[in-house]
């Protein structure tokens, strides 16, 4: 039996009038993929954003790898391991796509100020280690050609694998996708698809959030369905699309 | 690694700074002193430079922490107290101070950015300003509008940097010796600077002002990084407030106003944010040039009218502002831009 790697529990959030999200609960095992799908507007970023610590949640809490998460500072939650990408890309533009892998070795560094200043021994080891595994990185999503052009001048596609390389960079156990295929054309959504492939026979844990139905049946273990803030699904592919409900979410009655 | 290349510049600059002093002070030794100062600057827009140009934090009252440095080496080195402490314990002190006070400035206002950050900023440079101008009565702290004068010069052992010393030939006067430890701490700031930019916490402050959403979910702990950047930049101020104590000999609320926070911003951004050589290329533009105007208006209008037509100080102005406004047209990103791809601190680096 596989271990449950998070397992939210009742997570509500509402902004102003809107419920975004309501009493969802899900667990993601390790190892999988997990797929999140629903319409448009049904929460599946702010869950995410919830997740991420980003955005405080109004009620539910979270586990994860066994110990609750606080979710009060982002960094908290890259640091015990949740790392992510962002529905519209949010990449640091003037940076180059090896500083943009860079950063996100910064939580699993420590050199500070006086360190950087005096030069010592232990930062030029550490920064030697941070500028290999970014390149290490560059060279596993595919991009390392483009190692030093600063991350605007990347193409879109590049810019999607280079955020995968940053939220890597982080040693995540659990990597969260938001919309990964969202513009990109039929072979860029293929070579995307063996990129996770790939990240899920190394071992790591991902959750998908993603609009290509196509997609997210034919890559994911379990696919939870999400509409109006609530999670009215959740299965292995087969069965979810099949679920009456999904249906009509889908293709439902009235305007949306 | 250098190129010979780049060795023999290095070294041709180093010659033309150790050398540029007695240039200047054939010419008069106002010329040393208005050098002085300018280092001054590029000392403060070095410091300005991290809080603005690396992490992108808009800050109006960056003077403050010049003001700090320079009161706490007025208040402990001249009569007001009668406590004559030596530089070198004062220097580190008044950087700390201002350090403290660049956390006190940085911690409040981390929520915010932008327009909103350089409000507050300009309220708590006035704030300063203004407690400087007060703190006279019950305790007469700062001697209010007065200021504090007869500020000691640094000594060195023997070595006083009020005096003239002759060596053979050569006259080491007072501002020829601070000229020579301006310098000193100039490259110091710039190696310090160059290798915070290339480290760990400088790409966390660019990745601050690049995205800093992206920073957070990336693992950066953007309360301290931001709190790490004020208070470097404080500290930078600091110090050249204390050498600035010295080479005055005194220190009044009115050298600490909003305009000397807005001068040493656009130095900043006019040089080209978050590049250093750009930074100090600003600084040096902009306290040399309206000086230079200064010294040539008056004698060239004289001399071609026969009378004075326009005072110097608006002309100084004027050109200054036109400066501005034309770099920002041309240059937006000022006149000697960050780049980021392919930098030659990769290369040394390797
Ligand atoms: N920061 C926010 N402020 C106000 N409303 C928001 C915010 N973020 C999301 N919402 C609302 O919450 C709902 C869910 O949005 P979102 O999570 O982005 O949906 P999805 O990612 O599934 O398309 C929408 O109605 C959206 O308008
Ligand atoms: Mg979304």
């Amino acid at each position: 039996m596989s271990t449950n790697l998070l397992e939210a529990r009742n997570i509500g959030k509402r902004f102003g009038g809107v419920q975004a999200l309501k009493d969802v609960s899900l667990t993601i095992r390790s190892g999988e993929i997990y797929g999140l799908i629903g319409p448009n507007g049904a929460g599946k970023t702010t869950l995410f954003n919830v997740f991420t610590g980003l955005y405080p949640r109004d009620s539910g809490d979270v586990r994860f790898a066994g110990v609750p998460l606080t979710l009060e500072s982002p960094h908290a939650v890259a640091a015990a391991g949740i790392a992510r990408t962002f529905q519209n890309i949010r990449l640091f533009a003037n940076m180059t796509a090896l500083e943009n892998v860079m950063i996100g070795r910064h939580v699993r560094t420590r050199a500070g100020v006086f360190s950087a200043i005096l030069r010592t021994r232990a930062e030029r080891i550490e920064e030697a280690g941070i500028r290999r595994r970014a390149e290490e990185l560059l060279r596993y999503v595919g991009i390392s050609d483009h190692a030093d052009d600063l991350a605007r001048q990347l193409s879109y596609g590049d810019q999607r694998r280079l955020e995968i390389a940053r939220a890597l960079a982080t040693d995540p156990k659990l990597l969260a996708l938001d919309e990964p295929a969202a513009g990109m054309n039929a072979t860029e959504t293929a070579a995307l698809r063996s990129l996770i492939e790939g990240l899920r026979d190394d071992g790591l844990t991902v959750l998908l959030i993603e609009h290509d139905v196509k997609l997210v049946m034919g890559l994911c273990d379990r696919v939870a369905v999400l509409d109006y803030g609530e999670k009215i699904a959740e299965d292995v592919p087969e069965a979810v699309r099949a679920n009456p409900k999904v249906i009509e979410a889908y293709l439902g009655v009235g305007t949306r | 690694m250098k190129t010979n290349r780049e060795r023999f510049g290095l070294a041709l600059i180093a010659i033309a700074l150790i050398a540029l002093p007695f240039v200047l002070a054939a010419a008069g030794t106002a010329w040393v002193r208005i050098t002085n100062f300018a280092v001054l600057f590029v000392l403060l827009s070095l410091g300005l430079n991290i809080v603005v140009g690396f992490a992108g934090l808009l800050d109006l009252g960056y003077v403050a922490f010049f003001a700090v440095g320079a009161y706490v080496y007025a208040l402990l080195a001249s009569p007001h107290f009668g406590l004559h402490l030596p530089f070198w314990v004062i220097l580190p002190i008044g950087a700390t101070v201002a350090c403290l006070a660049g956390v006190i400035l940085g911690a409040p206002t981390l929520r915010l950015r932008g327009d909103y950050l350089a409000i507050v900023t300009l309220g708590f440079g006035e704030i300063v300003r203004i407690f400087m101008n007060n703190l006279s009565s019950p305790v007469n702290l700062t001697n209010g509008p007065k200021g504090i004068n007869r500020i000691d010069p640094f000594q060195i052992g023997p070595l006083d940097f009020s005096a003239s010393d002759t060596l053979g030939t050569l006259v080491f006067s007072g501002p020829i010796k601070y000229y020579y430890f301006l310098l000193l701490v100039l490259l110091a700031v710039i190696v310090i600077n160059r290798r915070l930019q290339d480290s760990r916490i400088g790409r966390a402050w660019v990745a601050i002002r690049e995205d800093e959403i992206a920073a957070k979910a990336s693992g950066i702990n953007t309360r301290n990084i931001k709190l790490l950047a004020f208070a470097m930049g404080a500290s930078f101020g600091g110090i050249a407030g204390g050498m600035f104590a010295a080479i005055q000999g005194f220190v009044s609320p009115e050298s600490f106003i909003l305009n000397e926070s807005i001068m040493v911003l656009a130095m900043v951004v006019l040089g080209g944010m978050g590049n250093i050589w750009g930074v100090i290329a600003g600084a040096v533009l902009l306290s040399f040039v309206p000086e230079l105007l200064r010294y040539t208006v008056e004698p060239a209008q004289m001399a071609l009218f026969g009378k004075l037509l326009v005072d110097p100080e608006v002309l100084r102005m004027l050109v200054f502002g036109l400066a501005l406004v034309l770099t920002m047209r041309f240059r937006p990103a000022g006149l000697w831009p960050e780049t980021r791809h392919r930098r030659e601190m990769d290369a040394d680096r390797a």
